[in-house]
C-alpha cells in the first residue's frame, strides 16, 4: 500500500485509494478479494501479495499496458 | 479516553519531527450507519495533534458534497493525505495496527515532496499517460 502511494506522487494520473477490507465487506467480494494485500488495477485485474518496488511495478505495468510489459 | 497512549504518542512525534512541508488529513465521516466511524475519526484527529506541520479537517459525506466531489469520495471513513497538491492518495477504514505506520511513511514522503522511489521507478512511472487507478486491499493486522 505504501508504494502505491508512492507511484501516486510520480504521475498525477495515478490515484490510490487503500482500503480496509474488512470494513467493506461489500466491495471486498464485489472484487473476490480473499486474500490482502490485493491490488486491483482500473477496476479490473489485480496484482496479489506484498512485492518488492520494481517486482510491484513491473506488475502492475504489465497489468495496466498487457500491449507492451508482457513481451518484456 | 486517547486511541493512542503517551508512549505511541512520544514515538510517533519523534517520527513526524523529520516533516519538511506542512501536511492535511482531510477525512471524511458519517454520523450514523458507520460502525468504525467514531474511531477512525478519532485517530485521524489525535494523529493531527502529533505534530505543528500536520492539520486534520473533518468533513462530514453527506453533507460537504462539494469537498466529496472534490476529492472523489465515494465511502467513508476516508482520509486524504495530502500537501499544497493533492497526490491521489485516500485510505478508507481505519488507519490502525500496521496501517497506522505506513500512513506515517506516507505523511513523511508527502510532506517531503519526495516517493523515495529508485530512479528506475520514477522514469516508468513519469511514462504514464493514461489514468491509472490503484485499490490495494489491506487488513490492520
Amino acid at each position: 500500500m505504501s508504494l502505491a502511494y508512492r507511484f501516486a506522487m510520480e504521475n498525477d494520473l495515478i490515484r490510490a485509494d487503500a482500503i480496509e477490507a474488512s470494513e467493506f465487506p461489500e466491495l471486498s467480494s464485489s472484487y473476490r478479494v480473499y486474500a490482502v494485500p490485493r491490488t486491483i488495477i482500473n477496476k479490473g485485474p489485480y496484482v496479489e501479495g506484498s512485492l518488492p518496488e520494481n517486482f510491484f511495478l513491473d506488475a502492475v505495468l504489465k497489468t495496466f499496458a498487457p500491449g507492451e510489459e508482457s513481451k518484456a | 479516553m486517547g486511541l493512542i497512549g503517551d508512549a505511541e504518542g512520544q514515538e510517533i512525534r519523534a517520527r513526524l519531527s523529520e516533516m519538511v512541508h506542512p501536511v492535511r488529513l482531510i477525512h471524511f465521516t458519517q454520523e450514523l450507519n458507520l460502525e468504525y466511524g467514531h474511531e477512525a475519526k478519532q485517530l485521524v484527529e489525535e494523529l493531527g495533534g502529533l505534530s505543528d506541520k500536520l492539520s486534520t479537517e473533518v468533513y462530514n459525506f453527506l453533507l460537504d458534497k462539494d469537498r466529496v466531489a472534490e476529492y472523489g469520495i465515494d465511502k467513508v471513513p476516508a482520509t486524504v493525505i495530502r500537501n499544497g497538491k493533492d497526490y491521489g492518495i485516500r485510505f478508507y477504514g481505519i488507519p490502525a495496527g500496521y496501517e497506522f505506520s505506513t500512513i506515517l511513511d506516507t505523511i513523511l514522503a508527502v510532506s517531503k515532496n519526495d516517493s523515495g522511489l529508485q530512479p528506475e521507478s520514477r522514469e516508468k512511472l513519469a511514462a504514464i499517460t493514461e489514468p491509472l487507478q490503484l485499490e490495494v486491499f489491506v487488513t490492520p493486522t
